[in-house]
């Protein structure tokens, strides 16, 4: 075959496969709408970056100015809202159960009292486990203020003592802790979620269609005449059916980009480069899983099953909420066999930390890794395509 | 009055109706490979992977770099302290910044703890010293380790330092210089305050749905490309009655869904020990109007979908956003309004808080009533939106049936 040949027969399947996917709705929505669906959902639900203004109740059984400014302070808090002030921590628990509140300040009886005394009155704060972002939040806040309501008290006594501020904090708080969160450090959930949540729907739906469109050929019976197109060469016949797919899902994978570092304006330390180039080879590392997908499972059900759910573990073992090193050390070694997994570790070191490309340049050859899976199940998937009858 | 029309005849056949189409529902799923892999292998490996996968519930030993410009005793104890704590591990000491840097930069280390070299001399002559941490913002969790190792460090060092520098007359006197006022953290309904406790119980529970709309989706699409009219009812005596059909199909899926339930919601959290802190009765009782929510839901879906495998297409990124909607990692009270609506209409977002209220949390279903009675509304609309979709099935099977009828007599 001369490259001219291949060059028009290429031409010729894409323009049909361009057809195929204009004439049913179906292609669309997972191509465009889901993606463009799922863009929408999690920008505008994390557009706060740190969810504010969570709910808490508040036992006070001191009832005294003290405790009332305490508990101005802790409502001044950015994260928290009290929304419940009560003398009875069994009141108290029971909204939490209901799920009205998600923490509870416990300020005991004659607090001020024995404050002032140097009786050492206890401050609790109890956290509900079950929401552990609104959990770990609350618990930020409510420590912060049980420790400057040590401080505000100490003060109080080593001023009356005669000592300094200085000398006091010395006191009070030996050694202080001064942090920084690299990359993102205003701790913005929607930076730290959508960089990865996204593009795994993008990977998501790009196994599932490449499954869905090679699978419906075999399905209507049309395989061979695909087949045929291609000079029966299994290699012609894919490029020319991809081709409309990868040029479609690299324009999405170019507006979720475009939205996250230029819309949002997402940390993007690297420059855009590599970081569309990741996005480039993501798109196309998955469409060699997808083929490789229906190679293995011809039946377009069985393929298509088997692309949700890898699809959708691949959230999981990618690592980004529970880090990977933190699993079992099989699940480890499993994230490899993940496009997602690679795609995560280059955004970590290129958009959010600028590192230099000498420390990910194996992540974007285990992406071009991926375009092996295809070569290694063409014969399987060329047979099923000949000769696979179609059972309902 | 003909037999046929009087009341009791027709509620008698149509309870026979009813469980003819119950069997043949049964037999259709057990026949159906797709069917059987979203009814059953999905349900029985789903949520032992995702328990399995979050098993470990907090990060052990994150793994750190220390720069200790000081390097004296008090700074090497913060480092040997630090290390010795469950959630951090010191895998390096270098001498400065730069080598720390390429530690984090290779994955070797996910922070840095960078103790100044005036340090102790600042400890020495009273002052506040700082210690600075950095952390690798790839997983929160390795940030949630480093602070809260650090701060616990800092905060037992600095007390047990001032007891030292400041003697008092007694023990009592000594703990009032230190901590005047003393407070204590309590994590409720997740002693770990781990991960697996957090979110598996609402993937369990999402997990059910999402594969009642995948396996009644799929059910409904075989029946479709199966029949000549490319219709959900088949034309036999049995189908011809709206409430029989939906009744007969939802005991069927019930049946089934029943034996799943106690696989993924009482045996996988007990393998894994998941909080189960719940009333059975009162789980059992809540999850009745869940199960037939998600049924109706997943019958009404199921009449929009034209194929077999379309259900997946559309339903299965759903998932990724209803575990957000469901206000469980994302607080329900930061959820968009226009958001919070939409998470009304699936039966997953009134489930996985109340699942979590009472399984979890121990909540009564009185406490848990707000979602006991959403997923009730539920239930009833979709039953009838249900009925409604194979209603107007039945009349446009029988549209055809009577138009193609017409067309033969008149070809005659």
């Amino acid at each position: 075959m001369t490259l001219q040949d291949f060059i028009q027969r290429v031409a010729r399947i894409a323009r049909r496969e361009t057809i195929r996917i204009m004439s049913r709705p179906l292609y669309l929505f997972g191509m465009v709408l889901a993606p463009v669906i799922s863009l929408v959902f999690f920008l505008s639900l994390m557009h706060e970056g740190l969810p504010t203004n969570l709910p808490i109740a508040v036992v006070d059984q001191d009832n005294t100015t003290t405790s009332r400014t305490l508990i101005r302070q802790l409502d001044a808090f950015e994260q928290t809202r009290v929304v419940m002030q009560t003398y009875s921590f069994a009141e108290a628990r029971q909204e939490m159960q209901k799920g009205k509140v998600y923490g509870i300040f416990y300020i005991p009886e004659n607090f001020e009292q024995e404050a002032v005394t140097g009786k050492q009155p206890k401050l609790s704060y109890y956290t509900n486990g079950s929401y552990l972002i609104a959990g770990s939040l609350l618990f930020r806040d409510m420590k912060t203020i049980s420790v400057l309501a040590n401080a505000s008290v100490g003060l109080q006594t080593g001023t009356a003592k005669g000592m300094t501020e200085e000398a006091i904090m010395g006191q009070l708080q030996p050694i202080v802790i001064d942090t920084h969160a690299i990359g993102n450090p205003w701790l913005n959930y929607s930076v730290y979620l959508n960089n990865t949540i996204l593009p795994g729907v993008l990977q998501l739906v790009i196994f599932m269609i490449t499954v869905f469109s090679i699978g419906t050929e075999i399905k209507q019976g049309s395989a061979r005449e695909w087949l045929y197109m291609g000079n029966n060469s299994l290699f012609v016949s894919l490029i020319g059916k991809l081709l409309p797919q990868t040029i479609l899902f690299t324009l999405m994978g170019g507006l979720l980009c475009a939205t996250l570092y230029g819309f949002n304006a997402f940390p993007l330390h690297s420059g855009w480069m590599p970081m569309l180039a990741a996005m480039f080879l993501l798109v196309i590392a998955s469409q060699a899983v997808g083929v490789f997908m229906i190679g293995v499972l011809p039946t377009l059900r069985l393929g298509l099953s088997f692309a949700c759910l890898f699809g959708m573990i691949s959230f999981s073992i990618v690592g980004f909420s529970y880090p990977l090193p933190a699993m079992d050390p099989t699940l480890q070694a499993l994230g490899r066999l993940f496009p997602l997994r690679h795609y995560f570790l280059i955004y970590v070191d290129q958009a959010l930390n600028g590192r230099s490309l000498f420390y990910t340049w194996s992540e974007y050859v285990w992406l071009i890794g991926f375009l092996i899976l295809p070569f290694l199940i063409g014969k399987n998937l060329k047979r099923a395509l000949l000769y696979l009858k179609y059972i309902p | 009055m003909k037999e046929e029309f009087k009341l009791s005849y027709i509620i008698k056949e149509g309870i026979r109706d009813m469980f003819y189409i119950w069997k043949e529902e049964l037999k259709n799923v057990f026949k159906d490979d797709g069917v059987m892999i979203f009814f059953f292998l999905v349900p029985l490996a789903y949520p032992v992977l995702y328990s399995f996968i979050y098993n470990n519930e907090v990060v052990h030993e994150a793994k750190m770099a220390v720069v200790d410009q000081c390097d004296s005793p008090l700074s090497r104890e913060f480092t040997r302290r630090v290390d010795a704590s469950s959630e951090v591990q010191v895998v390096n000491q270098v001498g400065d910044m730069a080598q720390a840097k390429h530690l984090v930069d290779s994955k070797e280390a996910f922070g840095i703890l960078y103790i100044p070299s005036d340090f102790s001399k600042d400890l020495h002559a009273g002052r506040q010293a700082t210690v600075s941490l950095y952390s690798d913002m790839s997983a929160l969790l390795y940030y949630k380790a480093f602070l809260l190792t650090a701060t616990e460090v800092s905060l037992d060092m600095g007390a047990e330092w001032t007891a030292r520098n400041h003697p008092q007359s007694t023990e009592q006197l000594q703990a009032i210089t230190v901590r005047p006022i003393p407070s204590e953290s309590v994590v409720l309904y997740n002693p770990q305050n781990g991960f697996a406790s957090f979110l598996v119980p609402a993937i369990l529970i999402l997990v059910i749905q999402q594969t009642l709309i995948l396996g009644i989706g799929m059910a409904g699409g075989t029946a479709r490309e199966k029949n000549r009219f490319r219709s959900l009812v088949p034309i036999t005596k049995h189908f011809h009655g709206t409430l029989r059909i939906v009744l007969g199909k939802s005991l069927a899926y019930l049946l089934l869904y029943v034996v799943v339930c106690i696989w993924v919601l009482i045996l996988v959290p007990r393998f894994f020990s998941l909080p189960q802190i719940g009333n059975p009765s009162d789980l059992l009782l809540f999850l009745l109007p869940y199960l037939l929510a998600c049924i109706f839901f997943s019958i009404t879906l199921s009449g929009f979908v034209r194929d077999r495998e379309a259900p997946m297409l559309l339903f299965v990124f759903t998932s990724v956003i209803l575990v957000f909607i469901s206000g469980i990692s994302w607080p329900m009270y930061s959820v968009p309004p226009f958001w919070k609506a939409v998470g009304y209409i699936f039966p997953s977002t009134p489930g996985i808080q109340g699942f979590v209220s009472i399984n979890s949390m121990g909540a009564t279903l009185n406490e848990a009533a707000h979602f006991y009675q959403v997923l009730w509304i539920q239930t009833g609309i979709y039953f009838l939106t249900a009925c409604l979709v194979y209603r107007y099935q039945i009349i446009t099977c029988r549209k055809r049936l009577i138009r193609q009828y017409q067309a033969l007599k008149k070809r005659r």
